[in-house]
């Protein structure tokens, strides 16, 4: 799981590959589960790819592994996103996603710990980057060098809890931490910026002391480089606004709000594999 | 029971005292520490601890986080702060995944007196219970405070620990006589059960005296651990003396004295009257005046049991 090698085209089509599949997975267990959240799921697959098949040293036969770097989805809803990575990483059978929120099931609708690979549960919007940012500093206490990456939605940005934890992890110089922003600008009831605006999102999170970088989430080769960039700097956090789109990959889903929480009727699921199929 | 001493300042000791030797021990505050007693352990040991500022939600979210990295964690505040600010992270980022954290909280119930009810939380209990996977103790003295946090830094999984603001008379004379986790009975009696905990254990054993003279016999229990509750040891006593009063300082619509009732009812219905807060907010006021206000006396004990025993068939 651990391709530390330098990233060159054919390493960049095996990880693009992985994301269309991760993107083939999480429509197959959403209709299969008759219920979850495929836009925030499609839109973070490029990222959770990156992090799960090139950036992160992790282990799937050893979960809890102490050389592990962490990763925390404070936007617990795009679990089919991380499951289908978990999956494809080897933690457990990738016939499990069907089973998605299903009673007995590995697979809870929301991530939580008895899923292997999974930290902690998480759902409950907002709390990501404070468990981020303790990990962050037991791992420090500790004198390991694994690092801790956090996935957040943007919508969430507009939790209380989110800036506690923006103010903290600078003032504590975790150098280990790298949050990501999954900035697709869609919240259930519509863009961030009617709900309730974020922007300027890069400059407020300077002005709390991170080093802020801004990217194209789609883009892995780009989503890589910029993390492997943040690492240079050991004294303070690191924030990436990952700009995404809600649904990326399904055209019709492609920033359409309605798909922030449903299922996709068959019909839907048809054209979406087809879609997904003819990308891989 | 001779003399008095403040539980929170225990807790600033054994902290202090377990951090010694248990490298793994960190230390959380809200800008509280100086009043929750865990600025000790920061001055001792500021490595592993960490004020976050106000901002009790950030605080239990690096709990949480640290505890993942095998981390033992104590993170204080008040008590209106440490669980009523926080139920949503507790539940979602603690009690969910059974981190092992530790919120001691400070200033409960009506003990905080004069700053009035924005900082008297009486509801701690019932959330804190609410929740699965939740250690719930409500120690009676100093020495059960220490003996509490000594026992609970050794177990991993959650744990509430509540604690008030002021001074309370000991109940024990050492923590060698404690057992946590047991309803334990520090009087003997016949006619009645007095189920208490916290700062009414002491009115209860006032109480106990107080009915003696009168020639009833009171057994009191000592009920520090909530949750998991020892429903063996209440039913044993309710069987022994067929009548029940309970005395907490917390809203009694949902405390410890309807844990009791919902026990015996299920396996042994007795008399049982409450002492409590009638639900209802309290008021600013001097906490020993606010004590008689709200009916958190020994007299009400000893009125209730007579009532009790009264109603026994």
């Amino acid at each position: 799981m651990n391709t530390k090698e330098t990233l060159n085209d054919s390493i960049l089509n095996d990880l693009k590959k992985r994301a269309n599949t991760i993107r083939k997975d999480i429509i197959e267990m959403i209709y299969s589960a008759k219920s979850g959240h495929p836009g925030g799921s499609l839109s973070s697959a490029d990222i959770v790819t990156a992090l799960y098949f090139h950036i992160m040293n992790h282990n799937p036969k050893d979960p809890f592994w102490a050389g592990r770097d962490r990763f925390i989805l404070s936007k617990g809803h795009a679990c089919p996103s991380l499951y289908a990575a978990l999956a494809e990483s080897g933690y457990f059978d990738v016939s499990e996603l069907k089973n998605l929120r299903k009673p007995k099931c590995l697979l809870q609708g929301h991530p939580c710990t008895m899923t292997p690979g999974i930290e902690i549960s998480t759902g409950s919007l907002g709390q990501g980057l404070s468990i981020a940012t303790g990990i962050a500093l037991g791992l420090r206490l500790d004198g390991s060098s694994s690092k801790v990456f956090a996935l957040l939605g943007d919508g969430e940005l507009q939790s209380g809890q989110i800036w506690e934890a923006m103010m903290a992890a600078p003032n504590f110089k975790l150098g280990n931490l790298t949050a990501i922003i999954d900035r697709n600008n869609l919240q259930i009831d519509g863009p961030t910026e009617k709900v309730m605006p974020l922007e300027p999102l890069k400059s407020k999170i300077e002005s709390f002391n991170w080093q802020v970088y801004e990217i194209d989430g789609h883009n892995i080769r780009e989503i890589i480089q910029t993390i492997n960039r943040g690492f240079k700097i050991t004294d303070k956090p690191k924030m990436i606004i990952a700009h995404t789109v809600k649904g990326k990959g399904v055209s019709f889903m492609e920033n359409n709000v309605s798909f922030h929480g449903k299922s996709p009727n068959d019909e839907e699921y048809r054209i979406a594999m087809k879609e997904l199929e003819a990308n891989s | 029971m001779t003399g008095f001493g403040v539980p929170r300042d225990a807790y600033g000791e054994i902290l202090s005292e377990l951090g010694e030797t248990r490298k793994d021990i960190v230390v959380l505050d809200a800008d509280l520490s100086s009043s929750t007693k865990t600025s000790s352990f920061g001055k001792k040991f500021p490595d592993r601890f960490f004020n976050v500022g106000i901002a009790e939600q950030n605080m239990i979210g690096i709990a949480a986080g640290l505890s993942t990295t095998g981390k033992t964690v104590f993170a204080s505040s008040f008590a209106m702060f440490a669980v009523g600010r926080v139920y949503d992270q507790i539940r979602q980022s603690i009690a969910y995944s059974k981190m092992n954290v530790k919120i001691v909280a400070t200033h409960a119930g009506i003990t905080v007196g004069e700053d009035g009810v924005s900082h008297q939380m009486i509801e701690d209990i019932s959330l804190m219970c609410a929740l699965p996977n939740m250690k719930v103790i409500v120690p009676a003295d100093t020495f059960e405070t220490k003996k509490t946090i000594r026992e609970v830094s050794q177990e991993k999984g959650p744990t509430y620990v509540r604690l008030g603001r002021s001074k309370v008379p000991n109940v024990f004379n050492s923590e060698d006589e404690i057992k946590i986790g047991k309803a334990s009975t520090l009087v003997d009696g016949g006619d009645i059960t007095l189920i208490s905990s916290g700062i009414m254990v002491s009115k209860s054993l006032e109480a106990a005296q107080m009915l003696k003279k009168e020639g009833i016999s009171a057994e009191v229990i000592n009920l520090s651990t909530l949750k998991p509750i020892d429903r063996q040891g209440i039913i044993k006593s309710a069987k022994k003396t067929g009548c029940v009063v309970t005395a907490e300082e917390h809203n009694i619509y949902i405390g410890m004295g309807a844990l009791v009732s919902s026990i015996l009812s299920e396996e042994y219905p007795v008399p049982i009257l409450r002492c409590g807060i009638k639900d209802t907010f309290a008021q600013s006021g001097d906490y020993e005046l606010l004590m008689q206000i709200y009916n958190l006396t020994s007299d009400e004990i000893c009125k209730l049991s007579k009532n009790a025993i009264a109603m026994k068939r």
